[in-house]
């Protein structure tokens, strides 16, 4: 039974390939069509993805730098340092005196003959601040009352701009479920035309399919593979995209990144992400068609 | 065993083709349909298959009341229901064996038996040098034998014919009632429905005569 079950399953999927090389020209139309729109919400995703790693890369947890006043004393720096081993809201401090910061900037970048120009060190002290993870609005109430303490010339809210892209990282996600919901509904629509079309030229072979015996799910089996192996071949599009996508713009960042001593190149989706796309992208294949062939049968069923 | 009672069918658009038939034919039984084109006969056939559902009444048959059949349970009653259609509904598309072939995959029998299964179809009927043929290069008269290979090559216990001598002439319609006949011998509940009179006349199998909808005794 289960031999017999394999091998009209084997059977019909090399029917289906048949049916899909017989008519080259509409079926690579059709999947270059759901490559296209399937590698817009997959390729923003994947950009996205790439600038959640770079931030989460920078700052994990907010950070803040607490510049001292360039006449700070050693008393100063001892009095502010109590104070943030008292506060509640700091999680671990760092303390960079202006030699070191100095040193650091002779060892970064190639300044050095800038640096051994200067006649006396231009840096402040300063102390490098992690706080707990807290609403923009408290990091700000902290921010505030930091710069009244004694000594301090300028705090500066280091994180900022993280919390701002990752505000923006939401929204991203957002416009990617919408742009995917939307997409996923006009490859649903374009898998039930498709399918409508073929069971046209098969009318014949459902109808007496039918009268002699056919299962609905024998005659639907066909359709079935039809959809989810054009709909996979349009996942695998849609990925090929985004792969050349990223490898032009990694050979452009190559550039840049030599410019600016900064390592940065986009990474493709995850291999988990990669068989998510492309099984979704099947069974999206897989749903038009199911549709479409349920409502012609339903047509023809005996009243 | 097939059994109709009060069964009557009656279309969206107020045509009555079946007034309340009660009918009981014996299994192994062979049965004549006769009556004018447009008296029932044709819907009489279909509701045994469930290609038509009834408006009243129960069709039952081994025990199974057709009239209520869940939609999923009508395939596996046309399986046991060899049925020859009026217009034959062959499938231009395939050859001979190909259509032959079709109840056997619809039914999914293993691979190595359906061959030989569909050439022992084709060789009843007189068609085993043809099977490479498509069905456009076959007489009338061949095309008939096609139907009916098609309709026994899974054995079923119920045969159905409507009007399978339609256009043939006298001496292929003869051909062809002899295969009835054989099939019935071995068993197989043989239902035909036909206008054509001489080929009752020597017959001494049952034969029930419909006239607008209604048995005429």
């Amino acid at each position: 039974m289960i031999r017999a079950w394999l091998m009209q399953h084997g059977f019909v999927f090399f029917i289906t390939l048949k049916r899909l090389i017989s008519t080259p020209v509409t079926s690579l139309l059709s999947i270059i069509v759901m490559g296209i729109a399937l590698s817009l919400p997959a390729g923003i995703y994947v950009l996205m993805e790439n600038l959640q790693s770079i931030s989460g890369q920078t700052a994990s947890s907010p950070q803040m730098s607490l510049f001292l006043k360039l006449d700070a004393q050693k008393e100063d720096i001892a009095r502010i340092k109590q104070q943030l081993e008292e506060n509640s809201q700091v999680v671990s401090f760092q303390f960079v005196s202006k030699d070191v910061a100095l040193h650091q900037l002779q060892q970064s970048n190639g300044l050095d003959n800038l640096t051994a120009s200067l006649i006396r060190n231009p840096l402040p002290d300063a102390f490098i601040v992690h706080t707990l993870k807290n609403t923009t609005e408290t990091l700000e109430q902290l921010r505030a009352a930091m710069q009244q303490w004694s000594a301090i010339e300028h705090v500066q809210f280091d994180s900022a701009w993280v919390e701002r892209l990752h505000a923006l990282l939401k929204l991203g996600r957002f416009v990617v479920l919408m742009l995917a919901i939307l997409l996923s509904i006009a490859i649903i629509a374009i898998m039930f035309n498709t399918i409508r079309l073929q069971i046209l030229t098969k009318q014949d072979e459902i109808e007496i399919s039918k009268l002699i015996g056919a299962t609905d799910s024998f005659i639907r089996r066909p359709f079935l593979y039809f959809g989810a192996i054009q709909g996979l071949a349009g996942g695998i599009t849609a990925w090929s995209i985004i792969a050349l996508a990223i490898e032009t713009v990694n050979a452009e960042l190559i550039e840049i990144v030599q410019l600016y001593n900064f390592d940065l190149h986009l990474q493709h989706l995850s291999p988990e992400d990669s068989i998510s796309l492309l099984l979704f992208s099947a069974w999206l294949g897989w749903l038009g068609a199911r549709l479409s062939v349920a409502s012609h049968l339903w047509q023809i069923e005996p009243r | 065993m097939i059994i109709f009672k009060n069964v009557s069918k009656r279309y969206p658009d107020g045509y009555v083709a079946l007034n309340n038939i009660d009918l009981t034919v014996a299994s192994g039984e062979m049965v004549f349909l006769t009556g004018h084109s447009g008296a029932g006969k044709s819907t009489l056939l279909k509701l045994i298959a469930a290609i038509e559902r009834p408006t009243s009444g129960t069709i039952t048959i081994s025990g199974q009341n057709i009239a209520q059949l869940k939609l999923s349970a009508i395939p596996y009653l046309r399986r046991k229901i060899g049925f020859i259609f009026q217009d034959h509904k062959l499938l231009f598309d395939r050859n001979v064996f190909d259509n032959v072939l079709l109840p056997l995959q619809i039914s999914s029998f293993d691979n190595k038996t359906v061959a030989s299964r569909v050439r022992a179809a084709l060789d009843k009927v007189g068609l085993l040098k043809k099977e490479k043929a498509m069905p456009i290069a076959l007489s009338g008269g061949e095309r008939q034998r096609l139907c009916i290979a098609r309709a026994v090559v899974h054995r079923p216990n119920i045969l159905i014919a409507d009007e399978p001598t339609g256009n043939l002439d006298v001496e292929y319609a003869r051909d062809i009632m002899a295969m009835f006949t054989s099939f019935n011998q071995v068993g197989v509940t043989v239902l035909i429905a036909t206008h054509d009179a001489s080929l009752l006349e020597d017959t001494q199998h049952h034969i029930l005569s419909l006239k607008q909808g209604k048995l005429a005794v």
